[in-house]
């Protein structure tokens, strides 16, 4: 049974680790992943469109990234990089870090996704007169977007718990608040179930969003039928 | 008004297309017929530039390039003055049938959204689609796609429209509507190039038959000419064995 010390530990601490997650877990999160979308679309587009030089940029970078754990990518910028005269804060850190390692995955996504887009799709574009822009814009991108929307969806989810690793180099984030409260009060066990439960409100509230966001671009009519 | 002459293609070792020449005059609509392989698509596809030709010229509303070398700003010209329909109609998914038929005239033209919308929803209605202008594709049948489609190639009043199989991918009871609309078109005397199977539709609308195998012109003729009497043995055994099989 919870005893009352261990139950008022819990009703204290469950403010105590929240601020922090909306303070710092979800604006590093908002801010990474936009950063990593407008990479991933951009490291996408090159491969799709066959850029010369910065196609073999754009692999060696995604290779890069995917090949090396993100604990160690956060290690390498916090610690690493002041060896050469380059000294970023934990939040700013964290945020490239986070950014890089996602836009590799998330371009990987859109690449696929462009893909899928049927062949015909540009030629009727062509053909209609519009110029490759035009139709990567306004009819290729859209709809790439839509088959890749659950995919990036799980990305930002997954995102969303990755971000407690940032405790690892002193982002007051809600894991490393929940790791100070254990350490006043030796409770591991309630608190890091306590600071679970967080992380999976989060999520449950962003797999909502998600489904409606699948619903809103069900524009086409695919499931209408 | 469109005069090409001498095109080749080959994919690797394959020679799709092995000199073909071909002329249509205004108002003319052209049925090119043949076998499956024949390199009737291609060559229609190579008019487009969809396909860059290997070699060849065209003459087209006054002017003459080598295909083999034409640049993209040609091409995009060419473009504008001509209009392509597909055989599984590419209508971009992710835009209603009027915003399908809008599309090219806002963004390729520069025309005001205004006028667009007034001219795309002239030229649905056209087709027979004014209660579907907000339809997206997926909600629409195979023949109203392709009424959409043709409706896109319309709506910009090309010199010169091309329609690779248009009713190949339809059901059966679809294709009649399609045809429908195609024959409205030829009595108005739009311009059309045609690549078919429908034998009825090259005997009774168009004005010329080419017909094609092994990647050249085997005979072309007037579509009497070539149905009731044809010079070469393999289009008389071409067309009645279609005929018979239809």
């Amino acid at each position: 049974m919870i005893s009352e010390r261990l139950y008022s530990i819990l009703v204290d601490s469950f403010w105590k680790i929240l601020l922090p997650g909306l303070k710092v877990t979800i604006p590093l999160t908002v801010i990474a992943f936009s950063l990593a979308m407008v990479i991933a679309v951009i490291m996408a587009l090159i491969q799709f469109a066959n850029v010369k030089v910065l196609k073999h940029v754009a692999r060696f970078y995604i290779w890069v990234v995917r090949g090396t754990p993100l604990l160690v990518q956060l290690y390498v910028v916090f610690f690493g990089l002041p060896k050469v005269g380059i000294v970023l804060d934990p939040f700013p850190s964290a945020v490239i870090v986070f950014a890089l390692n996602e836009g590799a995955y998330g371009s990987e996504i859109i690449r696929a996704a462009l893909e899928s887009v049927p062949r015909g799709q540009m030629e009727a574009g062509y053909c209609a007169g519009m110029s490759y822009l035009q139709i990567m814009r306004r009819i290729v991108l859209p709809q790439a977007l839509r088959t890749a929307f659950p995919s990036l969806s799980n990305s930002l989810i997954a995102m969303v718990k990755d971000t407690s690793l940032a405790a690892n180099i002193t982002v007051a984030e809600m894991f490393m608040a929940t790791q100070r409260i254990v350490a006043r009060t030796y409770e591991p066990l309630a608190l890091y179930c306590e600071v679970g439960f967080i992380y999976l409100m989060f999520s449950t509230v962003l797999t909502r969003l998600q489904r409606m966001g699948e619903k809103r671009l069900d524009f086409y009519g695919y499931h209408g039928r | 008004m469109l005069e090409i002459r001498d095109v080749r293609k080959r994919f690797g070792s394959l020679e799709v297309l092995k000199g073909v020449d071909l002329h249509v005059d205004k108002g003319d609509v052209v049925a090119i017929l043949g076998p499956s392989g024949s390199g009737k698509t291609t060559f229609l596809r190579c008019i487009n530039f969809l396909e860059i030709p290997d070699q060849g010229t065209m003459e087209f509303d006054g002017e003459t390039w080598d295909m083999s070398r034409i640049s993209k700003k040609e091409i995009a010209g060419i473009r504008r003055k001509t209009a392509f329909v597909f055989q599984n109609f590419n209508l971009f998914l992710n835009k209603t049938a009027l915003e399908n038929v809008t599309e090219g005239l806002i963004v390729a033209r520069r025309m005001p959204r205004a006028q667009a919308e007034e001219t795309g929803k002239r030229a649905l209605d056209k087709v027979g689609l004014s209660d579907r202008y907000d339809y997206y594709p997926h909600q629409l049948s195979g023949g109203q796609q392709q009424r959409v489609a043709i409706a896109r190639a319309v709506a910009p009043e090309p010199e010169i429209i091309l329609f690779d199989e248009p009713t190949s991918a339809l059901d059966p009871e679809l294709i009649g509507e399609v045809l429908e609309v195609m024959r409205e078109l030829a009595r108005e005397g739009m311009t059309m190039l045609v690549v078919t199977h429908e034998m009825n539709f090259a005997r009774n609308v168009s004005t010329r038959v080419v017909f094609m195998e092994h990647g050249k012109v085997v005979e072309q003729g007037t579509a009497r000419e070539m149905f009731e009497n044809p010079r070469m043995e393999r289009t008389q055994e071409f067309l009645s064995g279609t005929a018979n099989r239809g």
